[in-house]
């Protein structure tokens, strides 16, 4: 078969628009595109966390703090941060007491006489894993990490099955009953982009939590992971956890 | 917090997947296993099971119909569930639950069933009239080609599409299992056995559930009993029960034996909130009693009627069991804490969109359809035929 001009033309021209629509409809097909900050460039940041155990005096300002800042329902049973306090007897590692009423909203009423065991307090929050069970699951890919390392939402994409609720190994998911679809912290990524910290970590009043940036050479996480003892939680799940906690007991589950 | 004891994550106190999604690999479990029942004569070549080759396939597809409505209803956003197909995201084993549905569905059921009732269509198109003659007309897609040449090649292509439909159905069940055997956070779930035992158990109940529509449909008939193909039928359940009850004890008796971090919840949780649906109703009454009553027809001589109501109430308790196993996986799955230091409680609402109302309207769909299905595609062609036959020459005399 030969070809003319005039079907070169014609095949030509048809590509061209089914590439122009294909290229025009890509933005709106695409799952999970993040906020867009001009001054902000995602490539250059890998975010992290540290908490430092034996900082957290379990007021739960941050708790507070993440449900105004996100909007998060003023309810039990919905948390995109919650504190969680362990009383371990000396020779019961296994069997940890742990309670976290309200998610620790309200602090937590003294419980535990001095001598008794160790108490103390453990933050907990999405560990936006680098291999994340959650992102793995989903299945029209409406949770996605983002370039700099944020596991994100896309709540226009979800379609509420809660797969990830169930693949999530540390709880950090939940639907919200507002929209039907999951919800889990963002490490405020809003904020974040704008250079600003989580809200969590602003209103800390002992420094507990920390944002880090793992690809600024400047950040004085890389100091702390050097020189200090750290733990992520569970890492037999060999999620890649990115919520580095200093001093975290091995009873912590 | 009511029904919650020890320790839960807070996010953790509702319950995630409801009895819809207990339906669900128990529905397609259904299909899977009815399908192979029919591959057993269409490939095997098993003559015995031959009188339930169609109602099989007709059962498989009733079931294979409503196999994604618990699903659907269950979504916190129904509408978007076409996502799943346009943008499936490659990572995830439930975005391929769709291309694994129509396929089977498309490529394997309705295609098979079309070229098994081609003829039968064909023949009821020409002594219909009116709207029925339109409908079969329609049904044979304009094909009325029946000589024994084209029905020889429809024969062939059946049996080719059967020999794809082994693997397809496996892969159908095997990969419900998977969506739940892959889940490493949860240990009630995480085991690569979870695939093979939910194949085993699928086999179970479909050729359980085709046994009794079968005998329950030739006794409304008020025909005649196919004491053979009856015998067949409970023969297989009995062996392929054997052999998922020893997958299922497998499971059990490595967990116990490893004893890993999450076995004393599980243990604790398969002793008090699971130990009446899993101990009492899916290892007693719906696998032990249902084995016995197999196993003795097996081993002592008995009349048919009394092999016959043994069938049933084995049949029965069979699909109670296995009902109950995909309950224990499903709901069993998320009555403990992944912090293994707790244990909350499923309460089952009655009218609520993933309530029981719901939940029974969706089991009882597949009989309704099942039901249109044998009107419009009679699965038991060869016995009227026969019956017309045996009325033709009595009209001559």
């Amino acid at each position: 078969m030969t070809t003319t001009r005039r079907d070169f033309l014609i095949a030509g021209g048809r590509l061209l628009v089914m590439t122009a629509a294909t290229q025009a409809a890509l933005p709106h097909v695409l799952a999970g595109t993040p906020e867009r900050v001009d001054t902000y460039t995602a490539a250059e940041h890998w975010w992290a966390m540290l908490i430092d155990i034996q900082k957290c005096i379990g007021c739960g300002t941050c708790v507070k703090a993440c449900k105004d800042e996100n909007g998060v329902l003023n309810e039990p049973y919905y948390f995109r941060t919650w504190v969680e306090r362990y009383h371990v007897k000396a020779t019961d590692a296994e069997h940890p007491i742990v309670d976290s009423p309200n998610g620790g909203y309200d602090g937590f009423p003294e419980a535990y006489a001095d001598g008794e065991g160790k108490t103390f307090f453990v933050p907990k929050l999405c560990n936006h894993c680098t291999d994340s069970p959650c992102t793995q699951v989903c299945p029209v890919g409406a949770t996605f990490t983002t370039a700099d390392g944020v596991v994100l939402v896309d709540k226009d994409y979800c379609v509420g099955c809660r797969y990830c609720v169930q693949a999530c190994p540390y709880g950090c998911r939940y639907i919200d009953p507002r929209t039907h679809t999951a919800d889990k912290c963002t490490l405020c990524y809003h904020r974040i982009t704008k250079g600003l910290l989580p809200a969590c970590v602003e209103v800390c009043p002992t420094g507990s939590r920390q944002l880090a940036d793992l690809k600024n050479p400047n950040d004085p996480i890389h100091e702390f992971l050097r020189t200090h003892p750290i733990q992520v939680l569970k890492p037999q799940m060999a999620t890649g956890s990115k919520i580095y906690y200093h001093a975290l007991d091995g009873s912590v589950r | 917090m009511p029904g919650v004891d020890g320790f839960m994550y807070p996010n953790e106190m509702e319950l995630q997947w409801s009895v819809l999604i207990v339906l669900y690999p128990f529905i397609t479990g259904l299909v899977a296993g009815a399908f192979i029942l029919a591959s057993l004569e269409r490939v095997f070549n098993v003559e015995a099971v031959k009188p339930t080759y169609r109602l099989a396939l007709l059962t498989a597809l009733a079931f294979m119909l409503v196999a994604p409505l618990p699903l659907q209803l269950h979504l916190g956003h129904p509408l978007r569930s076409y996502e799943m197909l346009l943008t499936p995201s490659p990572t995830s084993a439930m975005a391929m639950f769709g291309y694994v549905y129509l396929w089977y569905l498309m490529v394997v059921l309705v295609v098979e069933i079309w070229l098994d009732y081609r003829k039968d269509l064909v023949l009821a198109r020409r002594q219909a009239t009116g709207l029925t003659r339109a409908m079969y007309g329609v049904l044979t897609l304009g094909s009325d080609n029946i000589s024994p040449a084209s029905l020889r090649i429809d024969d062939r292509v059946g049996r080719i599409v059967t020999i794809i439909g082994i693997p397809s159905a496996f892969l159908l069940h095997g990969y419900v299992g998977f969506i739940f055997g892959s889940v490493k956070a949860n240990p009630w779930w995480s085991t690569p056995l979870m695939p093979i035992v939910f194949l085993f158990s699928a086999i179970v109940s479909g050729i359980a559930m085709v046994m009794l529509l079968y005998i329950v449909l030739t006794k409304l008939r008020r025909a005649p009993l196919d004491m053979r193909c009856v015998d067949t039928m409970a023969r297989y359940l009995f062996y392929a029960f054997l052999v998922d009850f020893s997958l299922e004890m497998l499971d059990l008796v490595h967990r116990i034996y490893e004893a890993d971090e999450s076995f004393r919840t599980l243990d604790f949780m398969l002793k008090t909130r699971l130990f009446m649906p899993h101990v009492v109703i899916q290892i007693i009454l719906g696998t032990l009693v249902p084995l016995t009553a197999l196993a003795l027809t097996q081993v002592v001589r008995l009349s048919a009627k009394v092999r016959t109501s043994l069938y049933v109430g084995a049949g029965l308790l069979t699909l109670v069991g296995i009902f109950a196993m995909r309950w224990n996986v499903v709901i069993g799955g998320q009555l403990f804490s992944k912090s293994f230091l707790g244990y909350t409680t499923y309460k089952l609402e009655f009218v609520h969109h993933e309530g029981l109302l719901p939940a029974i309207l969706v089991m009882l769909l597949p009989f309704a359809i099942l039901g249109v299905l044998i009107k419009v595609l009679p699965p038991w062609p060869t016995e009227t035929r026969q019956v017309e036959q045996e009325r033709a020459p009595a009209a001559h005399v």
